[in-house]
Order: structure tokens, then sequence, then C-alpha cells
């Protein structure tokens, strides 16, 4: 009798059990598989980035897909490409085959994101960069549509950009220094690491600074590696430069600006340090990082559009750090979940041609696709931004009072300062 | 320019020489290369930085810590893994190469990819044959020549002195004499890893602090070992400034291959070894037990 009331016991909690659960509906998820090397800024900016668009778009009531709502889910994926170019293709794979996710956010060193944008196409998944900058990336797009088509780039702007904003860059210095030091041809050492995204931009500086009313004294290439520059300060120094036009991309950047400012070379330093972009950047340089000048993506204070304060301010209070062009991942996830809802599907085919028609404002600027899926350059969409370290903070000091032809007023965006010569630069010539 | 290239080989040259000299010692007592000479080096780096940028401790606080804990991990490393090891010299190639990754990981997963700093010990700079050189540089030639002095009076004023050169040149006959070629061993790889460890405080903060500072140097301490003669400590020194040399030669002279010089100083080895195997100061290989 007690066997026979155990059992109906035990049938009532499964009966009841399977009711509770009945009863709740399991909510669906898009799932985001965010690429990066976790171990580094760069990998840790893209996945915070990321979960701050995950928390937003959710807490905005998730992704409307016809009648069903579905929940973002970012899943974090190590790709180790830093170290390895294979470990990283190995875990794009793994992301698209063992954790099925939907779409592919992130990126950062070139050489492995050609070998993850392959097998993402592989897949018709659908894969927003946002770290890499090799033109040939885009170019895949436009010589193979059909295959590459899946997909996009939203940060940073494509190396081509890059050398333009920053020859602009150096000639906004140059301006400073004929204004506030008298010098009216402005030698410009040429510094540019040896790495793949390093070759035009030293062949573009040789060709065009000659043509900007500067002359170049010399071009140094050390190795993306190198943790000692001074030799090359010691030459640059005796070559009488005025100006130090750099690209630096990797670790190479923080000895750079630490030898610069600690021997007082007697030259400004402008062009692109990535390193330069992070909160870490003073301390690392052990102080004497003060002055550096970079191309950025964003800056403390600087307003490029509505939106870039607040997500700014927002991602600092988060995480202690400035965020860098990777956390460029929280309007890349956003840009995609309005195209899904867009579309009203899953189907890549269709949420591709629902992103080629976004016009989004985002933290960085307006976001429009041009055909190659790169982000339309100019003022009025996006543009990168110029900071500076002044007194241990990172300021934006470009644009300023910027005037291109066609434009009826110069623009300078909210919070900007202006460039801040060094005050041993300014010493030694007597400025 | 003359003076450009002998003050800036002067200076690569030391930082160069205070790595590979505790490397030298290493091979030239124990006949061990060990592969993870530069990581402790790395890992000295590291815990310097704890303690000063961490925990806000005074910098001699960080290299007493850093100089401890890295002489004890090298000691207990030794007599763990490499010592039972000792006559299979693949196995320790491979073995303290694995101890430098693992070392490497580590630092990774306590510390991440971020770069990090560590103060210097003097700031500002001075100008010699008209060249700007920092004084931390000044300090590194310092100890040095400091240093040299110490392992120089040790080897040749001590009774462990004796021991480390009497297992040096024969460890047979040292053991029959009573001197434990373990321990002498045990001994002297813990002074090789304390002056990687005065290597991390004096070089660390000219450079950067990661998890992989300890890989190109090891490249650089190899070429110089090699260069000079494995385990002679005069060849250590002669290497550091032939190496220092080629590197500052190519910045100068070709300043669009700059990124070439590392290259180039191991194309001056290769030159060397054909012509002298045995290196600068090394014992011709027949002549080796």
């Amino acid at each position: 009798m007690r066997k026979k009331w155990l059992v109906l016991l035990v049938l009532a909690a499964f009966v009841m059990t399977g009711l509770t659960f009945s009863g709740c509906k399991k909510p669906e998820y898009i799932k985001i598989g965010i690429i990066g090397p976790m171990q580094f800024l760069q990998g840790r900016h893209h996945w915070l980035g990321a979960q701050m668009a995950e928390e937003d778009i959710n807490a905005a009531g998730g992704v409307k897909i016809g009648d069903k709502t579905y929940l973002v889910k970012c899943i974090q994926i190590d790709t180790n490409e830093i170290l390895s170019v294979d470990d990283a293709a190995n875990a794009v794979e793994r992301a698209i085959t063992v954790d099925n996710v939907d779409f592919l956010v992130g990126a950062f060193r070139s050489e492995a994101t050609l070998a993850m944008q392959d097998i993402a196409m592989d897949y018709k998944k659908i894969f927003v960069v946002c770290g890499a900058s090799h033109t040939e990336l885009s170019n895949r797009v436009a010589s193979d549509y059909e295959r590459y088509k899946y997909w996009f780039r939203v940060t940073p702007e494509n190396v081509s950009y890059l050398v333009k904003d920053s020859l602009i860059l150096l000639t906004y210095v140059a301006g400073i220094v004929r204004e506030e030091l008298g010098i009216q041809v402005p030698k410009v050492a040429v510094v540019i690491e040896q790495a793949v995204a390093g070759d035009p931009l030293a062949a573009a500086a040789n060709a065009l600074i000659p043509t900007m009313g500067m002359q170049v004294v010399g071009t140094w290439r050390p190795s993306p590696t190198a943790t000692d520059v001074t030799a090359e300060l010691t030459a640059i120094r005796d070559s009488g430069a005025h100006i130090i036009y750099t690209y630096f991309s990797a670790a190479s950047g923080v000895p750079y600006a630490r030898q610069w400012g600690e021997l007082e070379i007697p030259a400004c330093s402008v062009g692109i340090n990535v390193e330069a972009q992070s909160m870490g950047f003073i301390d690392a340089t052990g102080g004497y990082g003060n002055y550096e000048l970079t191309l950025n993506t964003l800056a403390p204070g600087c307003a490029q559009t509505d939106k870039t304060i607040e997500f700014y301010n927002k991602f600092v209070e988060r995480s202690g750090e400035y965020p860098t062009y990777n956390a460029g991942t929280y309007d890349a996830i956003w840009i995609l979940t309005q195209a899904v809802e867009r579309a009203g599907t899953l189907d890549p085919d269709a949420i591709v041609v629902e992103m080629e028609k976004t016009d989004y404002q985002g933290a960085a600027g307006r976001i429009v696709f041009d055909q190659r899926h790169d982000v339309t350059w100019g003022p009025g969409f996006v543009t990168a931004i110029g900071t500076q370290w002044q007194n241990g903070e990172l300021k934006c000091v470009w644009p300023y009072e910027w005037l291109l032809p066609g434009m009826t007023e110069p623009l300078t965006y909210p919070g900007t300062v202006k460039y801040q010569i060094p005050p041993w630069v300014l010493e030694a010539y007597g400025g | 320019m003359l003076g450009n290239l002998l003050v800036s080989t002067l200076m690569s040259a030391s930082v160069y020489a205070m790595l590979a000299v505790g490397f030298s010692l290493t091979f030239g007592v124990a006949r061990i290369i060990n592969l993870a000479h530069t990581a402790f080096y790395m890992v000295a780096s590291y815990i310097i930085f704890t303690a000063t940028m961490k925990m806000g401790l005074p910098l001699y606080v960080g290299v007493v810590a850093a100089v401890s804990l890295v002489v004890l991990l090298a000691m207990v490393t030794y007599k763990v893994l490499v010592d039972p090891m000792r006559e299979h010299e693949t196995t320790v190639l491979i073995l303290t190469i694995g101890v430098a990754l693992v070392l490497q990981e580590l630092m990774f997963l306590w510390f991440g990819g971020y770069f990090r700093s560590v103060p210097t010990a003097v700031e500002g700079f001075t100008t010699l044959l008209g060249v700007r050189v920092s004084y931390q540089y000044v300090l590194t030639i310092c100890v040095l020549i400091v240093t040299l002095a110490l392992v120089w009076l040790l080897l040749m004023k001590t009774r462990l002195g004796l021991a480390i050169r009497a297992t040096a040149q024969d460890r047979e006959i040292a053991n029959v004499m009573g001197m434990s070629d373990s321990r002498t061993a045990t001994i002297t790889v813990g002074i090789a890893a304390a002056l990687a460890a005065i290597a991390g405080a004096i070089v660390a903060p000219l450079f950067i602090i990661e998890p992989r500072i300890w890989l190109s140097p090891l490249t650089v301490v190899l070429a110089i070992s090699v260069l000079g003669g494995l385990g002679s400590l005069k060849g250590s020194i002669l290497g550091a400034v032939i190496i220092a040399l080629s590197e500052n030669l190519v910045v100068f002279l070709v300043p669009q291959g700059a990124f070439f010089k590392g290259a180039f100083s191991l194309l001056i080895m290769i030159v060397v070894l054909l012509i002298r195997p045995e290196g600068l100061y090394g014992v011709a290989f027949e002549e080796e037990r």
C-alpha cells in the first residue's frame, strides 16, 4: 500500500514539474560571437563594448523579428590572434560549429582577420569588424561581392583613410610649428614600424610630405617588437627634425614615447601610436608620454555625436579604462540588431540588404557603409580625431577649426582644445 | 656620427651584457643551456611592478623581493626539474623552454597582456659626446661594472668560487675531491637568477613589461653567448659589444632598415662562427668533455 502511494507521489511530482515548465516561456536568443584577443586590451574592449550593447538592447525589449522577441546573448571567443593567427582561425570555426553563433563581431589583427573572414564567409555568417584596418578586407567585398558581402567594418577606418587622417593631423601640427616657432619649412622624420599596414603609410608620407611644404629628413622603420629605440631617436635628433611623424600599432609605441619624452628629443611627435590611446599609457611610459599626439577614435569630453559622451562615460565608469576603437562592438551590435529587425528574419542574405541601408548615429560618428562595406569617411560621417596627452590627461586636439573645400564652417568637435608643443621643443627653437 | 655610434653601442651593450653574464655563468658551471634565464628576468620585472606600482612599496623593497623570490624560484626549478635530467641535454633544453612558457602564461593569467612599467631609480638625462643618455642607462652601466667585479671576486677570491671554477673545469674530478657538483650547480643557478633579477630591476625601467619580454632578449643572449664562446664571461661582454655595435650600425647607416638590426647582428654571429666555430673565447668542441 505504502509502495503504491510512493509511486503516485512520484508521478504527481513529474506532472507538476511538467506543468510548471510548460507555463514558462523559454526566452530565445540571438547569439553573437565576440571575437578578440581576450587576454589583451583590445579583446577586453571588444567584450566590454559588446556587454554594454547586450544589456542596453535587452533592457529596451530585445530584438523583434516578426511577432517573436529575441534577447541578445554575447559569447566570448578568445582568438589569441596577437600571438597566433592559427588560434584565431580555429576559434572562429569553433564559435560557428560548436557555439552555434548567429553573427561574429570583433577581431583586431589584420592578418588574423583575413583568415577569420574566409571562414565566416564559408558559413555565410555576418562578420562585423571592430579592429582591423587593412584595405584587403574590404577590397575582397568589391572583387567578389557574392562571397564576401557578409563582411562589414565599423572601426577603425580602413588604412587608406588612416593615412589621410594622419597626414591631415601632421599638416595641423606643422601649421602650429610655423606659427609658434617661426619655422616655415619644418623638417620631418618619418618613423614607421615595420608592419604590413605601415608600408603604404611610409610610401605616402615620403611622396606627399614634400608637397605639403615640409621636408623629409629620413625614414626609420623599427621593428614592431622593438623595446629600445634610443639609437633611432639619437639619429633623429642629429637629423635636425622639427616633427616626428609616427606609426606604431604595437608595443614599440610605448618605449618610443617614453624615450622621446625622457631624452627630450626636440621634435613634436604626431601620427598614430595605438598604445597612446589607452588610459594606462602615461603609467606605462613612466609619465614621459605627455605631449604625444595620436590619431584616435574617442576621447574624454569630446562629443563627435550626441551619443559619444554618454557611451564614453559609461564605459569608463564600468571598466576604469578609456574605450579604444575596439569598443566599437557597442555600435556594431546595435547596427546589426536594427538590421535584423528591419529584415524581419535571421536569413543572412536579407540582413545584408538591410545592413547596406544603415544610417546610424554611433558614438564615433554617423555610420553609413560604402560599396566595400567600409564606413564612409568625411565631415558629417566618420573622421578620426587627434588626441594629445596634456598634463597626464587625454585631450581631443583635432579637428580644431578644420576647414575643407566645400565646407561653409570650420569643424571643431565640442570639448576640443588646442594642440600644445612640448615645452622642450619650444625651448630648443626659442618659441 | 662616431660619437653617436659609440655611445649608443655602449648603452645597448651594457643592457645585453647584464642579461648575458648570468646565462653564461650557468652554462660555464652547470653545462646547462637555461632557456628560462630571461623568463626569470621577466618574473623579476613583474615582482618589482607589483611591489612598487600595486602595493606602493619603495623601489629597493621591490628589488630585494624580486631577487629573493626569483633566486628561490630558480633554485627550486633547478633542483626539482632540471637536476634529475641534467645528463640529457636536449631534454633540459626543452624543459627550460617549457618552464619559460609556463611562467609567461602565468603572467598572462595574473597581469593580462597589458604593457606595464616600473619606475626608474634615477630620472633625467645627461649628455655624453653630444648624445643624450638617460641616467637609468648610466646606472645600468655602473651596476654592470659592479656586478662583474663582484662575480669576479666571488669566482676568484672565495672557496665557493674555487668550487664553481673546479666544477666548471671538470665535474667528475671536483666530485672526487669532495665538492658536490649538484650543490655547486644549484648555487650557480641561484647566482645566475639573482643576476637576471638585478637585470630586471635595472633594465626593466628602460623598456616595458609584458609577458613576452623574455623572448626577444633570449635570442640576443643566445647570440651573445655563442659569439663570445658558451660559458665565457669575458666572451659574453665582448659578444654584447659586437652585437650592440652591429645593431647600431644598421640604425645609423641604413635607417629604413632599422627593423633588420636584430637579423643583421645574428648574421655577424654566423660569420664569426664560420671563422671560429667555438666562439671568440670558447673551448674548441673537440677539447670539450
